[in-house]
């Protein structure tokens, strides 16, 4: 799935002249073993009330949710061609009008961990049986509401609530180093009360280890560090920051497929 | 007011489990027996109006009935893109509340003057938002937010306003409430100036003139019928607020009457558009930006007059 992830992102982010196909490729793994494996939910009862709840708090990597739905069946592969063009709904940050299976519109950085430390709360408060899982970019870690959201899902034990992050260490200028140190990153997490496990974000054993939590239990909320390599994948797209808005050109383009597709 | 929606509201969590309350750390003194009552269905956020407005929306998605509540313009501005993005945007059936509005923590300086949250809240599409006058009001407008839900934002003053309806009202969403009918002047008031207004109509009549009085607890959505009939059958309408002149009611009005033909000029009383560096209690800013009975009169008469021109003086 992860493969086909990263071909239906590059084909989208080349044909609809979009930014943001490193961040697509970045995360390619991880919505691949969060859809393949880990999120129970049903393509054909998308509002299942048990359903698993996953937010892509990092929306600007929209074309590669949009791609793990149609993956997973929520919708045909064929109305990815929509993405990014005049008219159409698959915008460029995430957006739930009218595409099953989106819970949260994002796009705005900073509000995805919030609302699923609220839907983690209703989960536990009902004794419900369905989990919360956000991905996050590094980047957003710069913003003053992930943490509220950090320090509340701490202080009320949700351990039904899954934050993997999405640690490339290069945002929007440079690497977050660079930018707003994000380091020493784990101990932070720790030290505001979360279990943390760091993995290999490209290694699906380890991904789908670390993020599959129990949705009834008395520990913390979960961090996965994810490590990984912006436009993972395509060897002129890995570590460039260019990648961050340029938009493959077709003869880029094919030759990112040929190495997705390998 | 604010005692009227607490005691209300836990009335209504008894009533349904999944009713949750959220503060960001406020409401000493007077949100202890939701607390007690429903322990469950109460978070205090901390200070932190942006998780608290993310939660809010969180808990909405999945089933819940969500009130935030804080003072001031720290459950709106603070965390305006939330309540855009996640709260309204979804649909989700959250409503914030804010204790204070206008000038009712008058004497704590500019952070605490909410003076600009009707236009800012009016502005989003889909957020219904309420300025109830008195605690009547304000039992009306949490009744429908009970029943119909959010997104909305509900406006109260503090505790202790003169209640100015004589019997229980039942309002639908946007629709205003006709207290005087009369024939020279329209006074349009929303929130907690309805008792200033209800005085300035009672001065006005005592100089001869012919007045009505219409409260407006739903400044979105707007109900523009009754703005329209008040605009065709009176000389004068004149808007009367808590708030900047610019975009609130004032503004809603000038909206709706800017585009109809022969509707009655319009009289805008609220505060002048800057910030208030000036503190002191809600009645002596009230006095000092002309939100008085008093002023109010004088106002209404000389544009009264000046519409008339010098062949018609009002007395």
């Amino acid at each position: 799935m992860a493969r086909r992830i990263r071909a239906h992102v590059l084909r989208m982010t080349s044909s609809g002249k979009s930014s943001h196909v490193g961040s697509g490729l970045s995360v390619a793994d991880i919505l691949a073993v969060l859809y393949g494996e880990v999120l129970r939910l049903d393509p054909n009862d998308p509002n299942l009330q048990d359903r698993d709840r996953f937010i892509m708090s990092k929306g600007h990597a929209g074309a590669s949710v949009y791609a793990a739905l149609a993956e997973r069946g929520f919708f045909a592969r064929e109305r990815l061609a929509e993405h990014y063009q005049n008219g159409s709904i698959f915008s460029g940050h995430v957006s739930h009008v009218d595409v099953p299976g989106v819970e949260l519109s994002t796009g705005s950085l900073g509000h995805g961990l919030p609302v699923g430390a609220g839907m983690a709360w209703r989960a536990h408060a009902a004794g419900a049986t369905w989990r919360s899982f956000v991905l996050l970019s590094d980047g957003e870690c710069d913003e003053g509401s992930t943490w509220e959201a950090v320090l509340f899902a701490a202080h009320h034990r949700l351990s039904n609530l899954v934050a993997i992050v999405d640690y490339n260490q290069l945002q929007s200028l440079d690497t977050t180093q660079a930018t707003l140190a994000l380091e020493p990153f784990a101990d932070k997490w720790r030290a505001f009360g979360w279990d943390v496990v760091e993995v290999d974000g490209h290694d699906h054993r380890s991904l789908a280890e670390a993020a599959d939590v129990p949705a009834l239990s008395e520990g913390l909320p979960r961090c996965v560090i994810a490590h990984t390599v912006k436009g993972k994948g395509v060897s002129f797209m890995e570590n460039a920051v260019l990648w961050h808005y340029r938009s493959p050109s077709s003869d880029e383009l094919a030759r990112a497929l040929a190495e997705v597709q390998g | 007011m604010r005692t009227r929606f607490l005691t209300e509201l836990l009335e209504a969590a008894k009533q349904n489990p999944d009713l949750v309350l959220i503060t960001g750390d406020l409401g000493f003194g007077v949100i202890e027996p939701f607390v007690e009552a429903v322990p469950t269905q109460f978070i205090n956020a901390g200070v932190a109006e942006q998780n608290m407005t993310g939660l809010a929306a969180g808990i909405a998605l999945s089933g819940g009935k969500v009130f935030t509540y804080s003072i001031a313009n720290f459950p709106t501005l603070r965390c305006l893109e939330q309540i855009r993005n996640d709260v309204v945007y979804h649909g989700a059936d959250v409503v914030v509340v804010a204790v204070g509005g206008g000038l009712a923590y008058g004497a704590l300086g500019m952070s605490h003057h909410a003076t600009e949250d009707l236009a800012i809240m009016r502005a989003i599409p889909g957020l219904a938002v309420a300025a109830p006058g008195d605690p009547v009001e304000t039992s009306a407008v949490l009744a429908d937010l009970l029943e119909s839900g959010g997104p909305a934002y509900l406006r109260l003053g503090k505790a202790g306003e003169r209640t100015v309806h004589t019997a229980p009202l039942a309002v639908r969403r946007g629709e205003a409430v006709q207290l005087r009918a009369g024939r020279d002047a329209c006074l349009v008031s929303t929130g907690a100036m309805l008792p200033v207004a209800d005085d300035a109509a009672v001065l006005l009549e005592e100089q001869g003139l012919s007045v009505s009085l219409l409260s407006f607890p739903w400044i979105s959505p707007l109900d523009e019928t009754a703005l329209l009939d008040a605009a065709a059958e009176h000389e004068l309408v004149v808007t009367i607020e808590e708030h900047t002149i610019s975009g609130g009611l004032g503004g809603a009005a000038a909206e709706v009457m800017a585009e109809t033909r022969g509707a009655a000029p319009l009289l805008r009383v609220g505060l002048p558009h800057r910030f208030s560096s000036v503190v002191g209690d809600q009645e002596y800013l009230r006095s000092l930006y002309g939100l008085t009975a008093e002023a109010i009169t004088t106002r209404t008469i000389k544009a009264l007059e000046e519409n008339r021109g010098l062949a018609r003086q009002v007395y």
